[in-house]
């Protein structure tokens, strides 16, 4: 159900209840539903994680929601932001992942998944969809791919990103653990699998902590040449 | 109807239960706030182009309204994309021209730093490259699309097309787009002439503009079309501007960066200094400037194509510095007593 956007803030928290005046109440056709989600690239694997909470103002609609959608056997996307919009966009995502399928008798890359999904958001440039995507995957060499996108389709390759409510405190974390940024003297191992699932579930504990759009559980789901793992954690549900 | 047009609503949307009170959804003032700050300073009207054209199947959306209250900030906003750029045509020696490119490496979203390693120039083909600034989304999109008309007259001309040809090309797709909320400043830089064989040695004065060079078939009287050969940096915005020039700084820190490029400048300097010169106004900008940091990219455009030097982490630069600045302080106070113990001898 969406609300007018007048009863809520920026960022879908409530506004303050006192009367300021005579208030013009509008209609907004966005709401903010929260959730997060994450993405990690290694040498042969990639993680896509998202937390399962469906929230709107002070509610919860829903503890099992999870924002991960698998595309293909080598790709998976996470949406976050306006629940509407993640549903509409991953449909339009998979007609035309079938379309190409039929025509050219292959699946799409992650990488054309990623230059499709920017042209395809920047189509609604005017009325954008209010998406944060993610999208993790193998590319054709079977390395790990992440693509990060804002809602309007600008979009770079990276080899972590964090997006959606809880992103500004997870995205240092990754930064100084995965990039090792702003550490002297520490000896670069690259990142084995095991490690980074324990990673991603490290933050996702510490981001429900902090957060009150994150928590509820969280999926993750393990991208490798064998196939598409999934793994669900219990975060806080409170 | 003479009720609506009382009310102030002069064109009832569509589907009338979406819309807002239209009384304060035509003329929104200025979205400078969407675009973080404004872009050149000026104000920035988001109306809709024309409601006229308008199928039935779109909605009309008073988009400065919506925008203004959902939490959207489209990726990275105008000025705080800030990548300092600076074109500067050098001379090697006056027959060979060239143009430095050079911009950091951070893109914003109204505070937060969306991305710390962005590349802001982007390479169209192999004799141009383009500067962005703007919205990523805009700037990275419509180079795309400059890049993919740029191949197609390639390949039904057999020529490349000039850098002035681009820049009015892209000038042109943007144009329709005026007054909406499409926000790119690109700076093309690029090299003209068929191919290194061609090459007219330039004089300095004449480096930049047109000269007047008969071609081969064409030796009357007959003014030919001149073939423009060398080096062009041409700045192209969404406003619709498009100026060709020796020098620009493009973004939140352009004017940082142009103190540095004013008082080191000059016609006649080698690769070497144009590179230090570019790299050390990106480095000031970011110093003085909240929206640029992280690194500088470095792009170097020749007759032969454009050549990349690899990315820098400004962090180091920051560290000596410092030290330099230590180094100085400590030389300071060593002839301060130097100069204060030779006093103390001629008292005495």
């Amino acid at each position: 159900v969406m609300i007018s956007a007048r009863a809520y803030g920026d960022n879908g928290k409530m506004k303050e209840y006192h009367y300021t005046g005579p208030v013009e109440h509008k209609f907004s056709p966005y709401a903010f539903n929260g959730g997060t989600v994450l993405a990690v690239a290694g040498e042969d694997f990639a993680l896509v994680a998202s937390d399962t909470r469906l929230s709107e103002g002070y509610s919860i609609h829903s503890r099992d929601s999870p924002k991960c959608y698998k595309l293909t056997d080598t790709t998976v996307i996470g949406c976050s932001g306006f629940h509407g919009d993640c549903l509409t966009l991953t449909k339009i995502i998979e007609a035309r992942l079938k379309m190409y399928k039929h025509s050219n008798n292959k699946s799409m890359t992650s990488g054309a998944i990623a230059a499709m999904l920017s042209t395809i958001l920047y189509g609604k440039r005017f009325f954008p969809y209010y998406v944060y995507n993610i999208i993790g995957g193998l590319d054709e060499e079977g390395r790990g791919a992440v693509y990060s996108f804002d809602p309007v389709g600008s979009y770079q390759r990276d080899t972590y990103k964090a997006g959606g409510s809880a992103s500004a405190m997870l995205q240092p974390l990754l930064d100084n653990q995965i990039g090792f940024k702003n550490m002297e003297n520490v000896e670069q191992l690259p990142l084995t699998l095991e490690k980074a699932v324990q990673l991603v579930k490290d933050v996702f504990i510490s981001a429900a902590e902090r957060d009150v759009y994150t928590g509820d559980a969280l999926k993750i789901c393990i991208i490798t040449k064998e196939g598409i793992r999934e793994e669900i954690v219990p975060l806080r549900k409170d | 109807m003479a009720l609506q047009d009382v009310c102030g609503l002069h064109n009832p949307p569509l589907f009338p239960q979406w819309s807002a009170p239209l009384s304060r959804s035509f003329m929104p003032e200025d979205s400078t706030h969407l675009s973080g700050g404004g872009i050149h300073g000026e104000a920035f009207s988001t109306r809709l182009p024309g409601r006229g054209g308008l199928s039935p199947l779109e909605f009309y959306m008073p988009i400065a309204e919506y925008l203004t209250e959902s939490p959207i900030n489209f990726g990275q906003t105008s000025l705080s994309s800030a990548p300092t750029k600076l074109l500067e045509i050098d001379h090697l020696h006056p027959s060979l021209p060239s143009i430095s490119a050079a911009a950091d490496t951070r893109s914003s979203c109204s505070g937060l730093v969306a991305c710390p390693a962005s590349p802001k120039v982007l390479p169209i083909h192999s004799h141009l490259v383009g500067t962005t600034s703007g919205t990523s989304a805009d700037c990275a999109l419509w180079k795309r699309i400059l890049a993919r008309e740029l191949r197609l007259y390639k390949l039904r001309h057999h020529r490349r097309l000039s850098t002035g040809g681009a820049a009015k090309l892209l000038s042109h797709m943007l144009h329709p787009f005026k007054g909406t909320e499409l926000c790119v400043a690109a700076t093309l830089c690029g090299w003209d002439g068929d191919d290194e064989k061609h090459e007219q040695p330039i004089t300095e004065k004449h480096a930049n503009t047109p000269t007047n060079q008969m071609t081969a078939s064409n030796s009357s009287v007959v003014r030919s079309r001149s073939r423009i050969c060398g080096p062009r940096v041409i700045y192209v915005c969404s406003d619709g501007l498009r100026l060709q020039g020796e020098l620009f700084s493009v973004g939140s820190g352009s004017p940082y960066a142009y103190s540095i490029l004013d008082s080191s400048v000059y016609w006649g300097m080698s690769v070497q200094e144009a590179t230090e010169v570019a790299r050390e106004a990106v480095y000031r900008a970011t110093y003085r400037d909240a929206y640029s940091g992280n690194n500088v990219d470095l792009y170097h455009v020749t007759a032969k194509g454009w050549r990349r030097r690899e990315r820098e982490n400004l962090k180091e630069e920051y560290y000596r510095e410092k030290e330099r600045e230590r180094a100085r302080v400590a030389e300071r106070n060593a002839e301060k007593k130097a100069i204060l113990k030779s006093d103390d001898g001629e008292i005495v």
